[in-house]
C-alpha cells in the first residue's frame, strides 16, 4: 500500500500539503466523534460516514444505543460542527449476511458469537475500506482504543490502546493485515477521558453521552428475545436437557439460545453445589453443566485464524491469549496447524473456554492474531480450592 | 462544486434577492394595515401576486400564498376533498406523486377518505383512460404537472379532461415544471395548481396555491381574512416579493432556457451514453422537462456514485432517501416497472439557470471516473460474499 498522498481519485478538491482525506467511520458516539474531529482539527480532509445497518422504520430501537436514527443525527451533528461532510452508507444487506446471520448460526448451533468482531472485519474494515476509493481517501479512521504502528522490520502492527480499560485491539483481531497501513486511531494514544475533554474542547454535543454497553441492535441485551422476536428465529428454542457430564439428567433447559459457557445464573436446577453450563450440544440439544472446577481447560483449538503479522510464527510461540473481551489474558503457547487453524495451550488452565468467542493471540502489546474458538480442549483439570466466585462470562461486550 | 441538483433547489436570482432585501429593509409595516405604510407594503404583495400569476396564466386574485409546495398539496387536496365531501369521501392520486400530496392522502386517510392510486405505464406517464374507471364518488384527482425525479411531463390536460367529464376536480402539483416549461392554468384545466418559489430562483418558504374559477375550498388554515380568507396568518412578504422577482424573471428566460437547457441535457445524456455504455436513461421516450435527467449507470450503486461525485465536486441527487438519509431505491422508478438492479443505481442530474457547457463536460468526465470505482466497489463487495 503507498503511503503517497498525492494520488488521489478527486483532483478537483485542493488540500494542505501533508493533510490527509480522511474516510471516518462514526457511529454516533462520542469515540469515533472525537476521532473524527480531532483529525479535522489537525487540518486533515475529513468525509464522515455512518454506516445504516439496520431499517429504522419497521424495529425502533432504544435510543441510547448506537446505531439509531438519533445516532444518526448525532453523528451529523459533529461533521456540521467540524465543517465536513458526512454521509449515510447503506449496508443493511452486508450487515444482515455477514454479521447478523452468523450471530443467528452460532447461537443455534451452541455457540456465543462475538458479532463486534465480524461487524469490524466485514462493514468497518471491509466494506468501508472498498468505499475508501470512492472519494480518494488515503486513510480509514475509526473511534476505536487501538494503536497501529509500523515495526523496525517494516511490518504494521495492531497494538493495544494506551488506556488499557478502554482497549478495543480483543476486537479488531479479525481485519484484514493488508488494512493496517490504511487505517487510524486517532484515540489510541488517549485515556477515556482525555477524548471526553477533547469532545468538550471541541463543543460536540455528543461529549457526555452515556457509554453503550450492549450489542449496538440488542440494545436491552436481550439476545435470545431478540432473535426470537425481531428475526423469528426457531433455531436453538426448543426446550431439552440439562445433563451432568456422566449423562445425567438434572433439569429441563429452555433452548440453547438462553446459555452460554460459565453460565451460572438462571438455570434453575437445585444441586448441591452450584452448577455452571460446561458445555452446549447443539446435536444432542443438551446443555452440559457441572461444578466451577469442570469449567477450567487446558487448551482450545480455533478456527482458521487472521495472522495480523506478515507471516504465520513457528510451533511453541509463547504468546498471551484472551479468551473474551474482558478476559486476563493468560500465558500460552500456540501450535499453528497445516489448516490454518491453531492450538492453544495454556500455561494454567483457564476457565470458561467458550466457542464462538475469540482467541486473540498477543506478543507483548501486540496482536499477532485471532480466530474464532472452535471448541475447547484437553482434560478437565480438577483444580482443588477453586473459588465458587463466578466467571466472567459476559459474552459479546462491544468493540 | 459544480451544481446540478436544480431540481431540489435553485440557486437564488439577484432580482430575487434584491427584493427581499428591499422588503427587509423598507417594507416592515403590516399589509393589511390602514395607514400608508400599510398600504405601499399591500401594492407591492399585490405586485407580486400579479407577476407569480402571469407565470401560469392564472388571474391574480386565484393566487393564494403558501409556505411552499408542501403546504400547497395539502392545503389543496385536503381543502378540495373537505369542501366536496358530501359527494363522495374518495380522492385518486398517481402512483408517481411528490411526498407532499402522499402526506396530504394520508390526512385524508386518517380522516376514513379511500384513496385511489392510479398507475404509470413504463414510459412513466399516466394513462389519462384511468380517469374513467374511478369509483363515481372520487371527488379530486392529484396528478403532478413534472415528475421531480424523472422529469417526465403528465398528460394533465387530457386528464382535466376527463375528470371535468365526470365532475372531478384535479389537484396539479407543478413545482417541478413552473418555469422550466410554458404553463397556461386555463388551458390545462386544473382546479387546483401548486409552485414553489425556490424551484426557480426565488427563496425557500414562499409558494403559491392557485385556486381557478372559485373552485370548492376549505381553507385549513383560519383566524383572518388574509388571502381572501384561503390562507390566514399576515403573509411573509419578504418571500412574496422575492416570488414575485424570481417568477418575473423566471417567465422572461422561460423560452430561451427552454432550449438551452434541453441542448445541455441532451448533451449530458449523449455523453454519458458514449462515456459509459449500457447507461439506461428513464422517461427518455416521454415528452420531459428540459433541464432533467434521471440515469441508471449498471452496475454502479446510487449511494456509491453520491459520494463519489461530492469528491470530485459535483453535487447531484439520488431518487430518495429514507429517514436515516440512506439513498433507497425510487418509489417512482419502481412504479414505472424499472427493475431494481437499475433501479439502485439510477442518480438524477437537474440542470439550471447556472449551468454552463464546461460544467456538463466537466460532469460527464466525472461520472465516467466514478462509475469505474463506484463498480468497483460493487465487486470488492460481491467478491467477499
Amino acid at each position: 500500500v503507498s503511503l503517497d498522498t498525492s494520488t488521489s481519485a478527486s483532483p478537483s478538491r485542493p488540500r494542505a500539503p501533508g493533510a490527509l482525506r480522511v474516510l471516518a467511520a462514526m457511529s454516533g458516539g462520542v469515540d469515533s466523534a472525537v476521532a473524527a474531529a480531532l483529525l479535522a482539527e489537525q487540518g486533515h480532509d475529513v468525509t464522515g460516514v455512518t454506516l445504516k445497518l439496520w431499517c429504522y422504520g419497521q424495529s425502533p430501537l432504544s435510543p441510547r444505543a448506537c446505531c439509531t436514527l438519533d445516532a444518526i443525527d448525532d453523528a451529523r451533528a459533529v461533521a456540521r460542527r467540524m465543517e465536513f461532510a458526512h454521509f449515510v452508507v447503506e449496508a443493511e444487506e452486508v450487515f444482515r449476511a455477514r454479521v447478523l446471520q452468523p450471530f443467528l448460526d452460532a447461537y443455534a448451533g451452541g455457540r456465543t458469537p462475538y458479532p463486534c468482531a465480524l461487524c469490524n472485519q466485514n462493514l468497518k474494515f471491509g466494506d468501508l475500506v472498498a468505499r475508501m476509493a470512492l472519494v480518494g481517501a488515503d486513510r480509514l479512521a475509526t473511534g476505536h482504543y487501538a494503536r497501529v504502528e509500523r515495526m523496525p522490520d517494516g511490518s504494521w502492527a495492531l497494538l493495544r490502546a494506551r488506556d488499557a480499560e478502554k482497549d478495543q485491539s480483543y476486537a479488531l483481531a479479525l481485519i484484514p493485515y493488508d488494512v493496517l497501513p490504511r487505517v487510524l486511531f486517532p484515540l489510541g494514544t488517549l485515556h477515556k477521558d482525555e477524548v471526553r475533554a477533547h469532545g468538550e474542547r471541541l463543543s460536540l454535543s455528543v461529549w457526555d453521552k452515556p457509554e453503550s454497553q450492549d450489542l449496538c441492535f440488542v440494545p436491552d441485551g436481550d439476545y435470545a428475545g431478540f432473535m426470537v422476536r425481531n428475526l423469528g428465529e426457531t433455531r436453538g428454542t426448543t426446550p431439552g436437557a440439562f445433563v451432568r457430564h456422566d449423562g445425567q439428567r438434572v433439569g429441563t433447559h429452555r433452548g440453547l439460545i438462553h446459555y452460554t459457557v460459565g453460565q451460572r445464573r438462571g438455570l434453575g436446577i437445585s444441586a448441591a453445589e452450584p452448577l455452571y453450563v460446561l458445555a452446549l450440544d447443539a446435536d444432542a440439544n443438551t446443555v452440559v453443566v457441572g461444578p466451577r472446577a469442570e469449567l477450567d481447560r487446558p487448551a482450545l483449538v480455533t478456527e482458521r485464524v487472521n495472522w495480523l503479522v506478515p507471516s504465520p510464527p513457528p510451533a511453541g510461540t509463547q504468546v498471551t491469549v484472551q479468551i473474551r473481551s474482558h478476559h486476563t489474558p493468560a500465558d500460552a503457547r500456540i501450535e499453528p496447524r497445516e489448516d490454518g487453524c491453531v492450538e492453544v495451550v495454556f500455561e494454567r488452565p483457564q476457565a470458561a473456554v467458550t466457542p464462538g468467542q475469540l482467541a486473540v493471540l498477543y506478543v507483548g502489546d501486540r496482536v499477532i492474531g485471532g480466530a474464532t474458538i472452535a471448541r475447547a480442549a484437553g482434560e478437565t483439570l480438577v483444580v482443588i480450592g477453586a473459588s465458587d466466585a463466578g466467571v466472567e462470562t459476559q459474552p459479546a461486550r462491544r468493540g | 462544486v459544480i451544481y446540478l441538483d436544480h431540481n431540489a433547489s435553485t440557486p437564488v436570482r439577484p432580482e430575487a434577492a434584491e427584493a427581499l432585501r428591499l422588503a427587509l429593509s423598507d417594507l416592515s409595516a403590516n399589509p393589511s394595515s390602514a395607514h400608508r405604510e400599510g398600504q405601499r407594503v399591500r401594492a407591492a404583495v399585490e405586485t407580486a401576486r400579479s407577476q407569480v400569476a402571469r407565470l401560469v396564466g392564472a388571474m391574480p386574485s386565484e393566487v393564494v400564498f403558501v409556505s411552499g409546495g408542501t403546504e400547497g398539496d395539502h392545503a389543496a387536496l385536503i381543502g378540495a376533498a373537505w369542501a366536496l365531501e358530501a359527494r363522495g369521501k374518495r380522492v385518486a392520486m398517481s402512483a408517481i406523486e411528490h411526498h407532499a400530496i402522499h402526506g396530504a392522502a394520508e390526512v385524508l386517510e386518517k380522516l376514513s377518505f379511500a384513496i385511489e392510486h392510479l398507475p404509470v405505464g413504463a414510459d412513466g406517464r399516466i394513462d389519462p383512460a384511468t380517469i374513467d374507471a374511478l369509483p363515481d364518488d372520487t371527488t379530486v384527482i392529484a396528478v403532478m404537472l413534472a415528475n421531480n425525479e424523472t422529469g417526465v411531463i403528465q398528460p394533465v390536460a387530457e386528464i382535466a379532461r376527463r375528470a371535468a367529464a365526470r365532475g372531478m376536480r384535479v389537484v396539479c402539483d407543478a413545482v417541478q415544471a413552473a418555469g422550466k416549461i410554458p404553463i397556461d392554468a386555463k388551458a390545462l384545466g386544473a382546479d387546483y395548481l401548486v409552485i414553489s418559489a425556490h424551484k426557480l430562483g426565488g427563496p425557500k418558504g414562499i409558494g403559491a396555491l392557485i385556486v381557478r374559477g372559485g373552485a370548492p375550498f376549505e381553507p385549513l388554515q383560519r383566524g383572518s381574512s388574509h388571502e381572501r380568507g384561503r390562507r390566514g396568518g399576515t403573509e411573509n412578504v419578504p418571500g412574496i416579493l422575492a416570488f414575485g422577482a424570481a417568477a418575473e424573471m423566471a417567465g422572461r428566460d422561460l423560452a430561451a432556457e427552454h432550449e438551452r437547457l434541453r441542448a445541455l441535457r441532451d448533451r449530458f445524456e449523449d455523453g454519458v451514453r458514449a462515456a459509459v455504455p449500457g447507461t439506461v436513461v428513464h422517461g427518455a421516450q416521454s415528452p420531459r422537462l428540459p433541464n432533467t435527467a434521471n440515469l441508471s449507470c449498471p452496475g454502479a450503486r446510487s449511494d456509491h456514485m453520491l459520494m463519489a461525485l461530492d469528491a470530485a465536486g459535483i453535487g447531484v441527487s439520488a431518487g430518495a432517501a429514507c429517514a436515516s438519509g440512506a439513498v433507497e431505491p425510487s418509489p417512482v422508478l419502481a412504479a414505472m416497472g424499472v427493475p431494481r438492479h437499475l433501479a439502485v443505481c439510477a442518480l438524477r442530474v437537474s440542470l439550471g439557470r447556472t449551468t454552463t457547457p464546461a460544467d456538463v463536460d466537466a460532469a460527464i468526465a466525472a461520472f465516467a471516473e466514478c462509475v469505474v470505482l463506484a463498480r468497483g466497489i460493487a465487486a470488492g463487495v460481491g467478491a467477499k460474499a
